[in-house]
């Protein structure tokens, strides 16, 4: 079943969001908006050293405040052993997982949770936070990665030892894991080469900057049966980790989906449920929690501070002969950064034919990082997609010819390993050149940049289940919650198969116990593998329509077409009837064979790899070395658009993301290892004035995986934004930015530099 | 530690409550009065998500006391809706997809709705500066100023009228 090329009628169009008027006055209920009778509060107490040995924890004076309900530690907590968990686009563990919802032994980060309390009231639960007394031996810590890696380094776990070495180390380390892989000769594609390369680029830890904070309301009742109200990325992930760290049978665990404001990959795991679940299981009251901002920005995963070191080799006429890249990624408390990743996406835009990918997964005393948006991709396409335009200016090419002359294309085998198919990056090169963008005057101070990025989107497990209703209607439930206007791309496809008005579908994320098992949302994946799986239970929702049809003409299903809603008999063979509307046949399905309704679970393949180039200009005052962006284009390969200003919004979203990573945003460390920076007055995310319209461009190069041919579109756009911004700052001001973010000391310090 | 008695009027409704002395409007809004649309999305006033109208300008609500609401007129989210009828600026929301997760909605249509009230015209760059206030970490903020300045044109049309 395909509706590639077809004529459509409801996808692509721009229809309203069917949850939007909710969210625009005020109704739409997320994390923190859910009250349940006889609720109490729960709120955590976090580590204030960046290492320490929890020696001690006595909450005997919090207990006796009145209104305190509960308290729990890690000894209210199974002590479960190491058991590998894919969390959407990275390994965990979650024993780990256990140990950063709650500290066992040691606080690992400034802002470890080390215990929780639950009281009749918020204010009464911050008092008992002050009253629990947490006896701690300081021990030294290490937040730098490279020093982090050092053989002298404080240890963070006595039990790691350093994976993909030999022989096997005899001694820990901070370095969980040691990632390689080759292609080709890449001595030999050095020696051939005409002009080499090599810089070094480095990233600080970001955050995620979801405005809404973690927030849930657990129940516990006496038989042991559960529920979870909370804003997560998969509230399927919510009730199978709760489940693992608090030894619950899954059936016993209802997780519903609130709405979600924002999580990038920052919300695919859990913080603040399992402890909502402990504090009501012990005090027997629902418990809720709500995280404050500056918990999220202390006790929640940021993305990986980094070092990418990068080395090219090209021919004159700018043909790639060797490339060798080291990416070094701070994992945070527990192993686990995006450096796998990581190094797949540094070169697989280009077809090297020599090259050499090396990642170091480091852990550090900072929190656990989570995926951010494509996670790995933007650090390592940081230090590519900048090296790549060093390589341009030191050959006196135009870097979007370098790239042209480069770029992966089908049948080309990456250097990570697949050969590439139906894939549109040259396309989106091609549609940047032809932009007028690329050829619009610039003025004094001002220099234009461009880069590339690259995104492997996933597909997986999703279910769906379409219902027609007695009047014709129909429902369309699934399992992931819905992050940014998913819902009305699940409707549209719905809609598009059945033959009806989108107005007449609607779309809802059912909780865990009310459809099938569905991965989270992330990954890029919801348009396309639930959008699949919609598809899927809507054509067998048309067969089945065409079955009923044909009882009422007693005729053969076969001689029975379904078009524009409606049946059709399918030739002159088939009988004269009137067509039938999909709600005559609704009205008449009791008599016809009861319900109609039919459900798909799957678990879809082939999710077509993204690629987007972005065009960045900007100006750069000399004075104080801020950065205006002036305008900016973004360009990708979207498959196909199901609602295009929602796809363009993802766009949109990830390069201000993006602008944010190269100009502002970094964690910033005191000498004793606490977060100095922990609040948006003094974590400056992008604000409207900040930036220009961003135009975006949708080139779609259908997949053929998907019956509307739609690509994952989400992450590709936060990666190249960083690299854009740094090289049209040095056609701007003259200067290489290569420590990110490129705020304006930076900016300005190399401007003096460079002056002399 | 007694409770603080305030009288006040929200979204056109006298509305009487009992708050603690330390609590924000914001949790008064939510915790005490059930209208969960003003968002907490900081508690420190930078990410606007809480933002209400008093006495005609626009505040965030978890920097002012819920005391000190006494004789003042609030507006909220929910009340920027005309019954089922949408105001301009929630109407264009929706039509130019200008939201994303939602979180930052409320807040973004109040402080439009006010800047709107002040400046019916508004170039593009004055609505950037005076929605800078407001973080919206989904959409980079194209469609919202989009939206507002679309909204902006059909209540000058209405005016008009």
């Amino acid at each position: 079943m395909t509706f590639i090329g077809k004529d459509l009628k409801v996808v692509g169009t721009r229809p309203i969001r069917p949850d939007g008027v909710d969210k625009v006055t005020g109704r739409a209920n997320f994390g923190a908006d859910m009250t349940v009778p006889g609720m109490i509060w729960g709120k955590i107490k976090r580590s204030p050293h960046a290492h320490a040995r929890i020696l001690r924890i006595d909450a005997e004076k919090a207990l006796r405040l009145p209104g305190v309900k509960a308290v729990v530690t890690a000894a209210d907590f199974p002590n479960i052993a190491a058991e590998e968990a894919f969390a959407g686009e990275a390994i965990m563990d979650f024993r780990d997982l256990s140990r950063n919802c709650m500290a066992r032994d040691k606080a690992l980060y400034d802002g470890h949770a080390v215990a929780a309390v639950a009281a009749s009231t918020p204010a009464i639960a911050e008092a008992a936070l002050e009253l629990i007394d947490v006896e701690y031996e300081v021990l030294p810590f290490v937040i730098d990665v490279e020093k982090a890696m050092a053989a002298d380094a404080p240890l963070l776990h006595g039990e790691l030892f350093t994976q993909g070495i030999e022989p096997k180390p005899t001694a820990p380390s901070n370095i969980a894991k040691r990632i390689n892989f080759t292609k080709g000769d890449i001595e030999k594609g050095f020696r051939e080469a005409d002009v080499v390369i090599e810089r070094r680029y480095t990233t600080r830890p970001v955050h995620q900057g979801y405005i809404e904070p973690h927030a849930c309301v657990a129940t516990v009742a006496a038989d042991g049966q559960c529920s979870i109200w909370s804003s997560s990325q998969g509230h399927f992930m919510v009730r199978q980790y709760c489940a693992h760290l608090l030894g619950i049978d899954i059936a016993n665990i209802r997780a519903a989906a609130a709405e979600i404001g924002g999580g990038f990959g920052g919300k695919t795991l859990i913080y603040v449920e399992p402890v909502a679940l402990a504090l009501a299981k012990k005090s027997g009251h629902s418990v809720k929690i709500v995280m404050t901002r500056e918990e999220v920005f202390r006790g929640t995963g940021p993305a990986a501070g980094s070092v990418i070191e990068v080395k090219l080799g090209a021919k004159k006429d700018g043909r790639l002969t060797a490339a060798e890249v080291t990416l070094k990624y701070q994992a945070g408390a527990f192993p686990g950064s995006p450096v796998g990743p990581g190094c797949m996406c540094a070169l697989a835009m280009y077809d090297v034919p020599n090259a050499n990918v090396t990642g170091y997964d480091v852990v550090c005393n900072r929190p656990k990082v989570a995926a951010y948006r494509a996670p790995g991709a933007p650090n390592a396409s940081w230090g590519v997609e900048s090296c790549l335009d060093e390589l341009a200016l030191a050959l006196g090419l135009d870097p979007l010819s370098l790239r042209e002359k480069n770029a992966a294309k089908d049948g080309v085998k990456a250097v990570h390993g697949p050969t590439w198919q139906n894939i549109g990056y040259a396309e989106t090169l091609a549609a940047a050149k032809a932009h007028p963008h690329w050829r619009a005057p610039l003025g004094a101070g001002q220099g234009r940049g461009i880069a590339s990025g690259f995104w492997f989107n996933i597909g997986g497990e999703s279910t769906a289940s379409v219902h027609v209703n007695e009047d014709g209607t129909v429902v369309v439930a699934t399992g992931s919650p819905d992050i940014g206007g998913s819902r009305v791309s699940m409707a549209m496809m719905v809609a598009e198969v059945l033959g009806v008005a989108v107005e007449r579908v609607r779309p809802i994320v059912a909780d865990t116990s009310s459809i099938g098992y569905t991965f989270l949302t992330g990954g890029s994946r919801v348009t396309f593998a639930t959008g699949m799986a919609a598809t899927e239970a809507a054509s067998r929702v048309v067969d089945e329509l065409k079955k009923r049809a044909a009882v009422i003409w007693e005729i053969s299903p076969e001689a029975v077409e379904w078009r524009d809603g409606m049946a059709y008999p399918a030739g002159q063979n088939a009988g004269a009837f009137e067509p039938l509307p999909l709600a005559e046949i609704a009205f008449r399905s009791a008599r016809t064979g009861g319900p109609i309704s039919a459900e798909a679970a799957i678990n879809a393949q082939g999710p077509g790899a993204g690629f987007g180039t972005h065009i960045c200009d900007v100006e750069v005052d000399k004075e104080t070395g801020a950065v205006k962006i002036l305008r900016y284009t973004a360009i990708q390969d979207v498959g196909r658009a199901i609602h295009p200003a929602y796809v363009e919004g993802q766009l949109q979203g990830g390069v201000t993301q993006g602008v944010g990573w190269a100009l502002n945003e970094e964690y910033i460390y005191d000498k004793d290892g606490r977060l100095e920076n922990p609040g948006f007055l003094d974590y400056r995310i992008p604000v409207a004035s900040d930036l220009p319209m961003i135009d975006a461009v949708l080139v779609e190069v259908p997949n053929p995986r998907h019956p509307f041919g739609v690509r994952g579109v989400g992450e590709v756009p936060i990666i190249p934004p960083t690299a854009a911004v740094a090289n049209a700052i040095y056609r701007a001001a003259g200067v290489r930015l290569r420590d990110l973010p490129m705020s304006p000391p930076k900016v300005l310090a190399a401007i003096d530099e460079e002056k002399g | 530690m007694s409770k603080i008695h305030v009288s006040t009027v929200i979204n056109d409704d006298p509305v009487e409550y009992l708050c603690e002395p330390q609590q924000s409007l914001l949790d008064v809004l939510r915790d005490e009065l059930n209208l969960t649309g003003s968002k907490e999305g900081c508690g420190s006033g930078d990410c606007g998500a809480c933002t209400v109208i008093v006495d005609g300008r626009i505040v965030c609500s978890c920097l002012m006391l819920g005391a000190e609401a006494e004789g003042r007129k609030i507006t909220t989210v929910e009340g920027i809706a005309t019954g089922d009828k949408l105001h301009p600026v929630q109407q264009k929301f929706l039509e130019h997809a200008a939201l994303q997760c939602g979180f930052c909605t409320p807040g973004f249509i109040v402080a439009a709705k006010a800047l709107l009230d002040e400046n019916p015209n508004p170039s593009e760059e004055e609505a950037r500066y005076w929605l800078a206030g407001n973080l919206c970490r989904c959409t980079g903020y194209d469609k919202i100023v989009r939206a507002v300045l679309d909204a902006a044109e059909v209540m000058r049309a209405e005016a008009a009228e």
